[in-house]
């Protein structure tokens, strides 16, 4: 098994598959009354979030947790970060305290790979700016596999604010990886240019792409992207690129619909959108937690000092 | 004043012979040169070049005297063969009064180890509002006659207009860091193929493009020179080619790291790789290399930008931009191809032209103020910046093994380099 967990591409499709079927055993252990596994006793996680994210660190301390290891969460703010103490002193107090993982939150892009430099654990990128959140999309393809069955041939729409989205970056790589076939769609402005080196294929029409689809993803879109002129405004964004109840007729009868939250609902998805059925956004949390367990038992569970 | 007799360096034309070096000047030049008590010089095998002059380097003094000072950079201007360097303006206070060129000009004086020639602000601050007080700064003890906002671009165009014509009154130039900043708003590192996997915010080629084309018209129209510091991209290679097809008075420099890495040093996410303009995609460096061989691009200027190490040991966002380049750049030219009379043009005689050195630039003869270096062809040395001369760590060239060593450098007959040590 690899050693960090910075980048989807970094799993392979054999590493791939064995995270997800390992988070499927894991599953099974949230419906046991003892919900924790002797595994990681002894061993030390530090949550280390530069981004207020509290659904993702609640997911990670769960699944530390639920795998008996000791959870140090490290939030910047009221830290010593705060008082502008550098990545590189905060890596070097995190490798003294003996942190074997470090699962890191930041707004940089490339922050978790300049924090795999200076410690001898392993380092998780739990998101890093607009580059990727491979836990994220980890956690997206257990769910469609979940849901459908099976990732290899599945016709997925990534659809909305693709620059800037470090889910969409870990979902194209591990998707191809895993044999599906991803679609990226949203306003030209907002697909980044250089998207065509990507595996994936692009359109700038989501009724036309609907049809096809076996799963959309829909992506948050910040409505300050519109004083940056990336589009003239929400309710014109929400016309062409928001998933309502009549545009989702569109999708064959098995599609689901999903969405990496926090949502913007009347923006790029309706409330009745994301309450329907087709929807597993709140399963998507559950299978976070097993995810999460997977890759530090994957990644921790084979080394011992 | 010790009298140097340097023997068997071979010229540029490639022919062996001795220099004689007494009070200041090349004495003689030839097999019969001869000096009475001359401190002899073995140069068999070694190449003479004219001193080189850098039109681009940032000595952070004052201000940033942790980063660099200017003996610190002369030192290591020295050791790259290099005997006169032109000191950017966005130094703390920024260099847009006669008394900051003053100071700079002083301090170069006093290291005594290159010359250093200030370059002026061309606006308040380099705020890009109003002019500096551009006059007083050329008859000032400095006599500036190059300006530049370096760092940030003059992007109001009517003010670049006026600068053109204004320094017209002094035979001055103005060198543009062409970057239309509302196209660059956070970037990172060039827009591409590269930026779009890393998520790192792109800077497009035609932010700098649109400036050249821009400034290029207006040189034309108010009859001024105009010179592009560190051009970067392949499309600003066809504009300055269109603009000098037009006589258009513009020069251009090129960084050695632009000639010779790519963007996809990014992939590391060390801001050591970080600069400004930032590294390009392999098809950019092409043209620039060819563009060099072509004369469209007229100078290698090093962009030499030393910086602490808390600013480059950090996020790539949060890193200042800039690389060193001193001490490189004579080995950098040289791995990406260029003869020794390329890089003798290049890198000495056109940009003293360029930046009115006049006592830089001048191949050995008698008569010429002696500012020369001598450099071995067939050493290599590999880059270990804890053994650069610089303040700074921030070299990009790290572990890599490069052509050529700088073994000796005279500045007016004066050895401030022997046997690849700096004499103090």
């Amino acid at each position: 098994m690899i050693r960090h967990l910075l980048s989807a591409a970094d799993l392979d499709a054999d590493n791939a598959t064995l995270v997800l079927d390992t988070a499927a055993e894991m599953a099974n252990l949230a419906g046991r009354e003892v919900k924790k596994l002797p595994t990681l006793r002894g061993r030390t996680v530090v949550n280390l979030f530069y981004e207020d994210s509290t659904r993702t660190r609640i997911s990670f301390e769960a699944a530390a947790k639920r795998l008996s290891a000791d959870v140090i969460n490290f939030s910047a703010k009221g830290s010593s970060v705060s008082k502008g103490e550098s990545l590189k002193d905060t890596a070097l107090t995190l490798q003294a305290m003996g942190a074997d993982a470090v699962v890191i939150r930041h707004s940089a892009s490339g922050a978790p790979h300049r924090l795999a430099t200076w410690v001898d654990g392993s380092v998780l990128n739990a998101g890093d700016g607009t580059h990727e959140h491979p836990t994220q999309a980890l956690l997206d393809a257990y769910t469609m596999r979940a849901r459908l069955g099976r990732l290899d041939g599945l016709a997925v729409a990534i659809v909305g604010d693709v620059l800037h989205s470090r889910v969409a970056r870990s979902n194209v790589l591990l998707l191809h990886t895993l044999g599906a076939r991803v679609t990226l769609v949203g306003p030209p402005t907002l697909l980044p240019v250089g998207v065509d080196a990507w595996p994936a294929k692009t359109s700038y029409d989501l009724d036309a792409v609907l049809p096809d689809a076996d799963v959309v993803m829909m992506l948050r879109v910040q409505r300050e992207r519109m004083d940056d002129a990336y589009f003239p405004s929400v309710r014109e964004y929400s016309r062409r690129y928001g998933l309502d109840a009549v545009r989702m007729r569109k999708l064959p009868e098995h599609a689901i619909v999903m969405h990496p939250g926090p949502m913007n609902r009347g923006m790029e998805i309706s409330p009745d959108v994301a309450d329907s059925p087709r929807s597993p956004i709140v399963e998507q949390v559950a299978n976070g937690v097993s995810v999460r367990m997977a890759v530090l038992y994957l990644l921790l569970g084979g080394q011992h000092k | 004043m010790t009298t140097y007799l340097i023997k068997g360096a071979a010229i540029v034309d490639g022919s062996a012979t001795d220099l004689l070096i007494r009070d200041g000047v090349v004495a003689a030049v030839g097999r019969d040169a001869t000096g009475r008590g001359a401190e002899v010089i073995d140069a068999d095998g070694l190449v003479a070049l004219p001193g080189l002059v850098d039109l681009h380097t940032h000595l952070r003094e004052p201000g940033r005297e942790d980063a660099e000072t200017v003996e610190s950079g002369s030192r290591a201007a020295a050791l790259g063969g290099y005997t006169a360097v032109c000191a950017m303006a966005n130094t703390d206070p920024v260099a847009d009064t006669a008394g900051v060129v003053e100071q700079v000009y002083r301090l170069g004086r006093a290291a005594g180890l290159v010359d250093v020639q200030p370059i002026g602000a061309v606006t308040v601050g380099l705020a890009g509002e109003r002019l500096a007080e551009l006059g007083a700064m050329a008859t000032s003890a400095a006599r500036v006659r190059i300006f530049s906002d370096d760092g940030h671009c003059v992007a109001d165009p009517r003010l670049m207009r006026r600068a053109l014509e204004y320094v017209k009154a002094f035979d001055g130039i103005v060198a543009q860091h062409a970057e239309e900043p509302r196209l660059t708003v956070g970037a990172q590192m060039h827009e591409g193929d590269v930026s779009a996997r890393l998520g790192l915010t792109g800077w497009p080629a035609v932010a700098e493009e649109a400036i050249i084309a821009r400034d290029a018209l207006l040189a034309e129209h108010v009859g001024s020179r105009l010179h592009i510091c560190h051009v970067s991209t392949a499309g600003s290679v066809e504009i300055l080619r269109w603009a000098k097809q037009r006589g258009i008075r513009v020069t251009a420099e090129v960084t050695p790291h632009h000639l010779l890495l790519t963007d996809t040093r990014a992939e590391s996410y060390d801001p050591v790789f970080k600069v400004n303009p930032p590294l390009r995609p392999s098809a950019d460096v092409a043209a620039l290399r060819a563009a060099l061989a072509e004369g469209v691009i007229d100078v290698v200027a090093t962009d030499h930008a030393p910086h602490a190490v808390e600013d480059k040991e950090c996020e790539w966002g949060y890193a200042r931009p800039g690389m060193l380049g001193l001490e490189t750049a004579l080995s950098v030219v040289r791995s990406v191809g260029l003869s020794w009379d390329a890089i003798a043009t290049r890198l000495s005689r056109v940009p003293a032209r360029i930046g009115g050195l006049t006592e830089h630039g001048q191949d050995p003869a008698p008569g010429v103020p002696a500012n020369l270096t001598l450099v071995d062809p067939a050493a290599t040395w590999t880059v270990d910046p804890a053994a650069l001369a610089s303040r700074s760590r921030n070299t990009p060239y790290a572990g890599m093994t490069l052509p050529a060593r700088v073994v000796a450098t005279f500045l007016r007959g004066s050895p401030t380099v022997l046997d690849g040590k700096a004499v103090r």
